[in-house]
C-alpha cells in the first residue's frame, strides 16, 4: 500500500492487526540505512538546489561577470565518472562473488575519486593564478564554495569507503559488504550527477543563462 | 464502531519487526553521559536547551529593563541591549525550541510511541546530541570573546552584520555563524534518525493512520527542518566567506567608517530569501509538534477521540508543504514586485485554511467532552487562545497593505511571540506536566503547577496584549531608546512599565515551574504507569520509568488507533493500542457489538 492509500484509511473504523502488512514491516537495519541515506540525498538535493537559485539570481544583476572556464574540470569530471563506474563495478563483483574485481574496482573507485579531489585542488590553483582572478566576483566565489561544499561530500563518502576496505581486509562478510558498496555506489552516482549539473549549468559556458532564457525566467 | 477481527490471534513472526541489537553499557558515564538510549539523550537535549533558555529568559529581562527604565541601568548600553534582543531571539527559536522539540520531545517519544526499542541509529543519535552541545557552547563563548555576541538581530541580516560598527561584528558574528553550521549538521543527524525510525521502526499493527499526532506533529516538522536548514547553513557559509574571505556574495559595494569597503555588487536581498526560506519553516518546525503535542493532550484529558483525525493529519502535512511558499512575507518592506507580494500574500492566507481546521477541530474534541481541568489540559486550552490570539494577528500582517505600516513594529514583536513563543511554550509544560510521570515514575505538585498555569497565562497576555496597542502607534521594535520620538506618547512609557513588570513576573514564576520538576522528582506522589489512563504505547510499558529497550521481551502488537476514548458500549473509558479485541470488556448498557 502506498504512503497516499494509507492516509486514506480510516483507522477508527477498524480494529484488529492489520491485513495489509506494513510496507516496511520485515525493517533490517539494512534497509533503514537505505532509507536514511535516501533521506539524506534529499537534504544533499535541496542544498545543492538553493545554491543554483542563489546563483542564477545573482546572475540576473548587471554587474554580473562569468567566472572564466577551466579545461581541466572536463578531466576531473571524466575521473568522478570513472569512480562511479568503478563502484558499479565493485557492486557487481561482489553480487557475482568476483572477489579480486571487487578489491580491483573498489579500489579504484577511491583512486579516481581522489585523482578528482586532486583535479579540483588544481582547478582552483589555476582560476587563482589567472589575471580575471578577483576574490570579490561573484562568480569566482561561488565556484569556491560550491565546489568545496560538493568535495567535502564526497570526502565524507571517502571516508565510509577506507572504512569498508578496512573491513574488508579485517573479516570479509560478503552480505555486509555487498549493502555497504550498494549504498556507497548510490551515494557515489548521485555525487556524480550532481556534479554534472553544476559543471553543466554553472561551470562551462553560459548554459544557465540560456535554461533560464528557454524556461521565460529571463529575457 | 466496527471491529475486524480477521487476524487478532494470527501468530506474529518474530522477524516481521526486525529486533535491534542494543548497547548495553554497564557504567554510570556509558548510562548517563555517553549514553545511546534515545530517553536519556532526550533529557540532555532537554536539560540543554531548557539551560540555554533561562539565558535567553534572562536577556528578555535586560531588553526589558533598558524599554521600561530607560538611562537606569549603567550595565546596558545600546550594544549590549542589541546583544541581548539578537542572541534573545536566536536562542529561543534554534537553540531551545527546536532542539527541544524534537531533540527532546521527539528522542524521549518517537521510539516509545511508535513501539520501537530505540532509534534506528543510536549511535549517530549520541553524536547529534553531543554535536548540539558542541554548537550550544560555542554560542555562549561568544558572549566572552572580545566585542561580545553579535548584535546584528536574530535575523543577522548583511551588510550590518558583519560591518565593524555592528556589535559583535567579528568574534561575535563568526562564533554565531559557525555556531548555527555545528547545529545543523547535528540536527541532520538527529532527523534522519527521527524520519527513519517511524518509516521503518513502527512496530506490527502501528499503520502510518494509527500513529498518535504527537509523532505526525514530529515526523513533518522533521522532514521540514531537513529540507529548511540547508538554506541556513548556505547562507551561514556564504556570510563566513564574505567576512573571511572577502568575498562578495551579500556584501555590496558601500562606504564604510568613512572608507570604501573591498566590497563589489553582492547581493543583501539574496541572504534574506536564503534566511527566510529557512526561516519560515521554522515557524512551523516549531508549531507543528505543538499542534501534534496538543492534540494528544485533549484527547486524553477530555475522555475523548480526537475530532477529525485524517483531516488532523492532512492538516499538517499540507501546513508544512505550504510553509515552503510564504517565505517572503518577510519581506514586504525589503523591495520586492508587487506581484510578489500578491502572490505571498495569497499563500501566506491560505495556509489559515489548514490551521483553522485545526483550531476547530480542537475546539470539537473538547465539545461535550468529559474535560479533566487537570494541569495539561489547562496548558493545552492555554494554547489555544494564544495561538488563535497570534493567529489572527497573523492575518494582519499577511496582508502586503496591512503589513507594510506594522513592518518593524512592536506589532510585529507581539504577533510573533503569541503564535511561536507562548503557543508553543504552553504546549512545552503541557506536555512535561502530561509526561514527567513516565519520565520519572512521580507526578508534578499539582497546586505549584496551578499557580505555574495561571501566572504564566495572565503574565504573557499582560506582556504581549498591550504591545500590539504599541505597535500600533508606531513604537519600532530594536530600538534601544524611544525617548525624543515626538509621535509616540507619553502613555507608552506607563505602558512599557507595565509590560517590564509582567515579564519580570512571568520570568520569575517560571523558577517556580523548575523548584516543581525538582522537587517532585525526589517528593512527587507515585504516579504508576499510567496516570492518565491514556491509550497510546509509552503509558503500556512493563516499567514505569521504561528501561532501556523501553518494553519488555516482546514487542507490542498494535491493534487499533490512538484515540478509543469514551467507546460506547465498552466497560473502561479508554482501551489501550495494545489491547486484543477479545480482552476488551464490554458493559451491559451501550452498543458493543463484536
Amino acid at each position: 500500500m502506498t504512503i497516499f492509500n494509507q492516509v486514506l484509511l480510516k483507522p477508527w473504523e477498524e480494529t484488529g492487526l492489520t491485513e495489509q502488512p506494513l510496507r516496511f514491516s520485515g525493517s533490517t537495519h539494512a534497509a533503514d540505512k537505505r532509507v536514511a541515506l535516501k533521506v539524506f540525498l534529499g537534504v544533499v538535493s535541496v542544498l545543492f538546489i538553493l545554491l543554483i537559485v542563489a546563483y542564477a539570481g545573482r546572475m540576473g544583476y548587471e554587474d554580473w561577470r562569468p567566472a572564466p572556464e577551466i579545461k581541466l574540470l572536463w578531466v576531473n569530471t571524466a575521473a568522478l565518472l570513472l569512480g562511479s563506474i568503478s563502484l558499479e563495478l565493485a557492486r557487481y563483483s561482489v553480487k557475482r562473488v568476483k572477489i579480486n574485481l571487487l578489491y580491483i574496482s573498489l579500489f579504484g573507485a577511491g583512486l579516481f575519486t581522489l585523482f578528482f579531489l586532486y583535479g579540483q585542488y588544481q582547478a582552483w590553483l589555476q582560476l587563482a593564478s589567472m589575471t580575471y582572478f578577483k576574490v570579490n566576483n561573484p562568480a569566482i566565489a561561488f565556484f569556491y564554495l560550491i565546489t568545496s561544499l560538493h568535495g567535502m561530500h564526497l570526502i565524507g563518502g571517502l571516508i565510509v569507503w577506507g572504512g569498508i576496505l578496512i573491513r574488508m581486509m579485517d573479516k570479509f562478510d560478503a552480505q555486509n559488504i555487498h549493502q555497504s558498496i550498494e549504498l556507497c555506489a548510490l551515494y557515489w552516482h548521485f555525487l556524480f550527477l550532481v556534479w554534472l549539473i553544476l559543471f553543466g549549468l554553472l561551470f562551462t559556458g553560459n548554459n544557465l543563462d540560456y535554461l533560464l532564457i528557454i524556461c521565460g525566467i529571463k529575457s | 464502531m466496527t471491529y475486524v477481527a480477521h487476524d487478532e490471534t494470527a501468530y506474529v513472526t518474530p522477524t516481521e519487526v526486525g529486533e535491534m541489537e542494543l548497547y548495553h553499557p554497564k557504567t554510570f558515564i556509558g548510562k548517563y553521559i555517553w549514553s545511546q538510549d534515545a530517553k536519556v539523550i532526550a533529557i540532555q537535549y532537554a536539560i540543554v536547551a531548557i539551560s540555554i533558555g533561562l539565558v535567553a529568559l534572562v536577556l528578555s529581562w535586560i531588553m526589558r529593563l533598558q524599554l521600561a527604565f530607560p538611562n537606569t541601568f549603567s550595565f546596558i548600553d545600546p550594544s549590549n541591549y542589541l546583544q541581548a534582543v539578537t542572541m534573545h531571539g536566536m536562542i529561543m527559536v534554534v537553540y531551545l525550541l527546536t532542539a527541544l522539540f524534537l531533540g527532546g520531545f521527539g528522542n524521549y517519544l518517537i521510539p516509545l510511541m511508535v513501539g520501537a526499542r530505540d532509534m534506528v541509529f543510536p549511535y549517530l543519535n549520541m553524536l547529534s546530541f553531543w554535536i548540539y552541545l558542541f554548537a550550544v557552547l560555542l554560542l555562549v563563548l561568544s558572549f566572552f570573546v572580545p566585542g561580545g555576541p553579535t548584535g546584528a538581530g536574530w535575523t543577522l541580516y548583511p551588510p550590518q552584520a558583519i560591518l565593524k560598527g555592528s556589535p559583535g561584528a567579528t568574534w561575535g558574528i563568526i562564533l554565531m555563524l559557525v555556531s548555527l553550521a555545528f547545529f545543523i549538521i547535528g540536527f541532520t543527524m538527529g532527523g534522519l534518525n527521527y524520519v527513519v525510525t517511524i518509516l521503518q521502526a513502527r512496530t506490527r499493527g502501528m499503520t502510518l493512520m494509527r500513529m498518535p499526532l504527537t509523532i505526525w506533529g514530529i515526523f513533518t516538522a522533521t522532514i521540514l527542518a531537513l529540507l529548511a536548514f540547508p538554506a541556513l547553513f548556505v547562507s551561514a557559509v556564504m556570510m563566513l566567506f564574505d567576512l573571511l574571505l572577502g568575498t562578495s556574495f551579500f556584501m555590496p559595494a558601500l562606504i564604510t567608517m568613512g572608507k570604501q569597503a573591498s566590497y563589489t555588487g553582492g547581493n543583501p536581498l539574496l541572504f534574506q530569501h536564503l534566511f527566510w526560506f529557512f526561516g519560515h519553516p521554522e515557524v512551523y518546525i516549531v508549531a507543528l509538534p505543538a499542534f501534534g503535542i496538543v492534540s494528544d493532550l485533549f484527547s486524553v484529558h477530555a475522555r475523548k477521540s480526537i475530532f477529525g483525525y485524517r483531516m488532523m493529519v492532512w492538516a499538517i502535512v499540507g501546513i508544512g508543504a505550504l510553509s515552503f511558499f510564504v517565505w517572503a512575507h518577510h519581506m514586504y518592506v525589503s523591495g520586492m514586485n508587487p506581484y510578489f507580494g500578491f502572490f505571498f500574500a495569497t499563500t501566506t492566507l491560505i495556509i489559515a485554511i489548514p490551521t483553522a481546521i485545526k483550531v476547530y477541530n480542537w475546539t470539537l474534541t473538547l465539545w461535550q467532552g468529559n474535560i479533566h481541568l487537570s494541569l495539561p489540559m489547562l496548558f493545552a486550552i492555554g494554547f489555544l487562545f494564544s495561538f488563535l490570539h497570534g493567529g489572527l494577528t497573523g492575518l494582519f500582517l499577511g496582508n502586503v497593505s496591512v503589513s507594510v505600516p506594522l513592518s518593524d513594529t512592536m506589532f510585529v514583536v507581539a504577533h510573533f511571540h503569541m503564535v511561536m513563543a507562548v503557543a508553543p511554550v504552553m504546549v512545552v509544560f503541557g506536555a512535561i506536566y502530561h509526561w514527567y510521570p513516565k519520565i520519572t515514575g512521580r507526578m508534578l505538585n499539582e497546586r505549584l503547577g496551578k499557580i505555574h498555569f495561571w501566572s504564566t497565562f495572565i503574565g504573557t497576555y499582560a506582556i504581549y496584549l498591550p504591545m500590539h496597542y504599541l505597535g500600533f502607534l508606531g513604537v519600532s521594535r530594536r530600538f534601544y531608546s524611544i525617548s525624543g520620538t515626538n509621535f509616540i506618547p507619553e502613555s507608552v512609557h506607563s505602558l512599557n512599565i507595565g509590560i517590564t513588570l509582567a515579564a519580570l513576573f512571568v520570568g520569575a514564576s517560571q523558577l517556580l515551574f523548575l523548584y516543581n520538576i525538582v522537587r517532585s522528582y525526589f517528593n512527587g506522589t507515585p504516579s504508576g504507569p499510567n496516570p492518565w489512563n491514556a491509550t497510546t504505547l509509552e503509558w503500556q510499558t512493563s516499567e514505569t520509568p521504561p528501561q532501556h529497550g523501553n518494553f519488555g521481551a516482546e514487542l507490542p502488537l498494535v491493534y487499533r488507533w490512538a484515540y478509543d476514548y469514551s467507546v460506547p458500549g465498552v466497560e473502561a473509558d479508554f482501551i489501550p493500542q495494545n489491547m486484543a479485541p477479545h480482552e476488551v470488556k464490554h458493559s451491559s448498557i451501550g452498543l458493543g457489538s463484536t
